[in-house]
Order: C-alpha cells, then sequence, then structure tokens
C-alpha cells in the first residue's frame, strides 16, 4: 500500500487555485522533498495529506481519508506545521504528559533521551526557550511517536546553522529507519540535498519535476564550460545558462556524460540551481527558494 | 480541593493500570481537559483574589456588622437571619459575579486562543478529534468553573465562621446562636442549586454562542458575539418599541429570571423563606429551548473547528 496517493487533487480558495490537479505516489520508506516558490500550494497539498483542510479529487494517506477520519489518522501520522506552534504557556513536563495521555504510540522514554541531549529543561516553559529549542523540543516529541508518515512543512525556518544540521542530522541518526515515511518542505535545499530519496518541485499548483534522487543524479549535469566550447555546448540544448566568475555553467538534462566531459568539469547540480533552472522563467519567485 | 484530589488519585490509578495493560490507554477527554486547566491557571487566581479581597473588606466591615447584631434578638428570626448572613451572601455573591465575568472571557476566547497562537496545528496533529476538544472546553463553563466556585464559597464562608466566632464571644455576643441560626449548611446547598441552575443551565446558551464565535472570529470575537445582540436589540427597539430580545440574553447572563425558586421579598436566594421549585425549573420550555439553542452552537462550533485555520 503507497503512504499516499492522490489522485487529480485539486483545492481553490475562492478564484485562487492554490492546488491544480495534482497526481502524487508516496511509498514507504521514502524521504520527499517538496521544493516550490513561495505560494506555490506546498502547504496547501500538505494540509490536504494532514486533514486539516477539506479538497476536490482522491486523495488517501494510509487508505484513509484524512478530511473524514484525521482523528484516527493522526494515530500514524504526525507533523511540524511550522515552527513554534508548541502553546507558549506549557511546560515541558506537561508536554510530555499529555502526549501519554492522548496519544497511543507515543514513546515518554524516547522523547525523554531526546531531551537530554539538550539544554532543555523539564520544569522551563515554552516560553521560556529559545526558537531552536523550542524545535528541539517537538521534534523530540514527535521522533518518540511511533508513526508512519512524518510531515514536516519548513520545521527549520529561522533556526540558525547549527540547529538546523542538528535538526536533519538526528531525524536521519534516530529517527529515519527505512520504514518510515517523510515529506519535507522547506526553502534551505541544499541542506536537504543529502537526505532526500526523492524530489518535487511544485509551482503553482502543479508538480513541474517528480524524480527520485538517483534519476536526479543520472539525468542533470552542470558542466562549466570552456569559452572556446560553448557555442558546441549550446547546440546540445542545456536547459538553463549561468555565468559564474565570467564562466558559463550549462545544465543539461538525459545528455550523455561522456559527451559532455569533453566540453568542461562535470558535475552533478545542486537542488537549488536545478530549482533555479526550471522555475528560471518565474525568477522572482524562485530566487527565495533558491538562496 | 475536592476536584483537585480527584484528579490526582485518578491520574495515579490511570498511570498503575497503563503498567498493567500491554497496549497504553489514552484519554483524550480527559486530557483535553487537564490541558485547559493548566492553559487557564488564572481562573484559580480569580477566584482566589476575590476571596481574599473580600475577607480584607470583611475584617474592615466587622465593626459595623457586629453593632448591628448588637441590637438583634434571635426572637426575630428573619430579621436576625438577613444582618447575620448579610456578609456571607455577599460573599457568595461576589464569588458568582467573578464566575459570570471569568466564564464570559474563558467562553470568548477557548476557540479563538488556540488559533491566535497557532498551537492549534500541534492540538489536531494529535489524535484528538474535534468533538472532544470542544466538549472538553465547553466543559469549563458547565462543569469546571461552577464547581471551583461552589468550593471556592465554602472556603471563604469557613474563614469568615472562623472569623467571627473569634470576634463575636469578645464582643460578648453569642457565637452558638449564630452557627444556629445562620444554617450555613442549608445555605451551601442553596447556594449549589442556585448555582448549577441559574449560573449554568439558564446562560448555558449565552455561553455556547461565545464559544461558537470565538471559533469563528478572526480578531476581537467578544465583540463579535455582542455585535448581533446589539443589532437585533436595536431593530427591535426601532422597529416595535420593546427591549425583550435585549433582555432575554441579558437575564440569561446574570442568572436572573429563571424560575428556580419563588424568594418572597429576599434580596438573596439563599433565605429560609425561598422555596426552590426544582420541577417548575425542568419543566419550563424556556430551558430546554435554551438548551437546545446551546447544543446547536456547541455542534457548528465542533464543525467550525475542523475548517479553522490560525488566525
Amino acid at each position: 500500500m503507497s503512504v499516499i496517493e492522490a489522485h487529480d487533487l485539486r483545492k481553490a480558495f475562492g478564484t485562487t487555485v492554490a492546488v491544480d490537479g495534482i497526481d502524487l505516489r508516496v511509498e514507504e520508506g521514502h524521504i520527499l522533498g517538496l521544493i516550490g516558490p513561495n505560494g506555490a500550494g506546498k502547504t496547501t497539498a500538505l494540509n490536504a495529506i494532514l486533514g486539516l483542510t477539506p479538497y476536490q479529487g482522491e486523495l488517501k494517506v494510509l487508505g484513509r481519508d484524512p478530511w473524514a477520519e484525521r482523528e484516527q489518522l493522526m494515530r500514524d501520522v504526525c507533523f511540524i506545521a511550522d515552527v513554534a506552534v508548541l502553546p507558549r504557556w506549557m511546560r515541558v513536563s506537561q508536554a510530555l504528559e499529555y502526549m501519554v495521555g492522548v496519544h497511543p504510540r507515543f514513546d515518554r522514554k524516547k522523547a525523554e533521551a531526546f531531551l537530554a541531549k539538550t539544554a532543555i529543561t523539564h520544569n522551563s516553559k515554552v516560553r521560556e526557550l529559545s526558537k531552536g529549542m523550542v524545535v528541539q523540543l517537538h521534534l523530540a516529541l514527535v521522533m518518540a511517536i511511533d508513526a508512519k508518515l512524518l510531515v514536516l512543512d519548513e520545521p527549520t525556518l529561522g533556526l540558525d546553522i547549527l540547529f538546523r544540521k542538528q535538526f536533519y542530522d538526528s531525524l536521519l541518526n534516530d529517527y529515519f529507519d527505512g520504514s518510515r515515511t517523510i515529506i519535507v518542505t522547506t526553502h534551505q535545499v541544499e541542506e536537504v540535498q543529502h537526505v532526500l530519496t526523492d524530489l518535487m518541485f511544485i509551482h503553482h499548483g502543479r508538480i513541474v519535476l517528480k524524480c527520485s534522487m538517483e534519476e536526479f543524479e543520472a539525468r542533470y549535469a552542470e558542466v562549466m564550460v570552456k569559452p572556446e566550447q560553448l557555442a558546441a555546448a549550446r547546440a546540445l540544448k542545456p536547459i538553463y545558462e549561468r555565468q559564474v566568475f565570467g564562466r558559463s555553467l550549462l545544465l543539461f538534462d538525459q545528455v550523455d556524460r561522456q559527451q559532455l566531459g569533453a566540453l568542461g568539469e562535470v558535475r552533478t547540480p545542486s537542488i537549488a540551481d536545478l530549482f533555479v533552472a526550471v522555475m528560471g522563467n518565474h525568477a522572482g519567485g524562485a530566487q527565495g527558494a533558491a538562496r | 480541593m475536592n476536584t483537585e484530589s480527584n484528579v490526582l488519585r485518578e491520574s495515579a490509578l490511570d498511570s498503575e493500570s497503563v503498567a498493567a495493560a500491554s497496549a497504553p490507554q489514552t484519554r483524550p477527554f480527559y486530557w483535553s481537559v487537564r490541558r485547559e486547566l493548566w492553559e487557564n491557571r488564572w481562573i484559580f487566581v480569580g477566584q482566589l483574589a476575590v476571596a481574599g479581597v473580600f475577607i480584607v473588606g470583611f475584617l474592615f466591615n466587622m465593626t459595623r456588622w457586629l453593632d448591628n447584631m448588637r441590637g438583634l434578638s434571635t426572637t426575630n428570626p428573619a430579621k436576625y437571619w438577613d444582618t447575620v448572613s448579610l456578609p456571607y451572601n455577599i460573599g457568595a455573591g461576589a464569588l458568582m459575579g467573578a464566575l459570570i465575568l471569568m466564564t464570559i472571557f474563558y467562553s470568548s476566547d477557548a476557540l479563538y486562543g488556540e488559533r491566535r497562537d497557532r498551537s492549534i496545528l500541534f492540538w489536531k496533529s494529535l489524535p484528538v478529534s474535534d468533538l472532544t476538544t470542544v466538549l472538553a472546553k465547553a466543559s469549563i463553563p458547565l462543569v469546571i468553573l461552577p464547581l471551583l466556585t461552589f468550593a471556592f464559597t465554602i472556603a471563604l464562608h469557613l474563614v469568615m465562621l472562623l472569623l467571627s466566632s473569634i470576634v463575636l464571644p469578645l464582643s460578648g455576643m453569642s457565637v452558638a446562636s449564630l452557627w444556629k441560626e445562620l444554617g450555613i449548611f442549608q445555605m451551601w446547598g442553596m447556594l449549589l442549586y442556585h448555582i448549577l441552575l441559574a449560573h449554568v443551565l439558564w446562560p448555558f446558551p449565552v455561553y455556547c454562542w461565545l464559544i461558537l464565535v470565538s471559533g469563528w472570529a478572526r480578531r476581537a470575537p467578544l465583540l463579535w458575539a455582542a455585535l448581533p445582540v446589539v443589532a437585533i436589540g436595536g431593530l427591535e427597539k426601532l422597529v416595535f418599541r420593546t427591549s425583550h430580545f435585549a433582555a432575554m440574553v441579558g437575564n440569561r447572563l446574570i442568572g436572573s429570571g429563571a424560575p428556580t425558586d419563588v424568594t418572597t421579598g429576599e434580596m438573596f436566594p439563599t433565605g429560609p423563606m425561598t422555596h426552590l421549585t426544582p420541577l417548575r425549573y425542568l419543566s419550563a420550555p424556556s430551558l430546554w429551548i435554551g438548551l437546545v439553542v446551546a447544543a446547536v452552537f456547541l455542534g457548528l462550533a465542533i464543525r467550525l473547528r475542523r475548517y479553522r485555520d490560525p488566525v
């Protein structure tokens, strides 16, 4: 059974179409990065998956209809919808107690073990913690849930680089075990590149690119073309071209690597570079995402 | 406090049963109420503050009260009761006033606060239904706050009785007749009756209306809740030159006009001449219409919470 199966998923707010007919299938054990400019429909799509918003089209998450069965679904799905959604008045000890009280798959010992690695004390209130610590606390709560699907929507927004790095490290080392599934959206694309198994670009509510990371590495190549080879390189129809320090960087899709090797130095592009290339026509929106 | 010790006992029992069973038992409703109490500690603090201020006022007015008492004899029990019970009734009234204000404040923030601080996204990430959440929130004005007020009233009265029992003999008056004529246990019984019927069931549709609007408004839920009342009241005034609607809402809110008892010219519903009329109250259509309206408001609030995003 696929973890998520969507067919012609749509959602409009008045006349604004946020999600415009998405077909999606996410299998167990994958870590999918959902990348798109602001307002691309990422959060709306995730909200539909999490049962937070009604939608048109077919959508099954772990075999359930998320809008009709949110409560049951949340036993197997957990999410960090945004940084700083933990109630500010709550004490860490109360959060732990509450989770034990309402969540059948919450393991308090696990959460406490995660928290022991941080500077968070049981008696502190959320409002007394720094932004980074609130995210650590939320991650500790979420990782202690034996869930099948974890959804992270901009989980590291506004955190410094140490916390961001730590966040993905603990996610991979302490949580991901190959049978869980994770969906993550972020603007810090470089930091998740090594984490993902699958990649999806979304723009104007539509999927503009979907591939596994192996396909990504096999398909796309970036070449720093020697000036005398530029005309030959352009003849191979690069999907994007940019200038760095006076050298031309050309991005190719499904062009033989040996052929490219003759033109200059070949390397796998970063997700950010591919994103800029794919969103090329919409430079304004793309810049935010590629930062 | 009674509710507190129950909570402790229950949680102790709960952890035992969890250890015994292999699959952990979850109790979403119980924990949803707990989290309301954690979040809204001011409901304890508020009652405590009102009771504390009242005791200070009682001490300051002690001499005047003693002067009034001195001229009394127990041969006129009604007059004696009026004078003796006055501070006790005013104290209970002050806590009931606090109850009304706190209920209004709580209800109009119930489904708004979690959207304002975005924590609704955390609550909704857990396997707790909107039904459970809204009912847990409604149980605060329906059960927790009134019982809390009753408990605080008893505590306040006990402190006042203690103080009176010290001061009266010093002024050469009988403590025994105070205890005998005051009939404190009967008074408490009538207070509980009055609180539950006049300040819980009777105004419940108003509180549910506040809860509903708190789930809808993007800002200032209390103002939004008042707006239709003012509008309908104003329209009625313009068209019919009457003000039944505003009076009805106002009466419900302050707990007056409920057919709970017949007081023959007494100021307080705890007097010895008050006849409780629970049957008349329970058979009053206005009560049941009110409760049906309350249920509709709550049903809409549950539905609304499914759709609402943070503000």
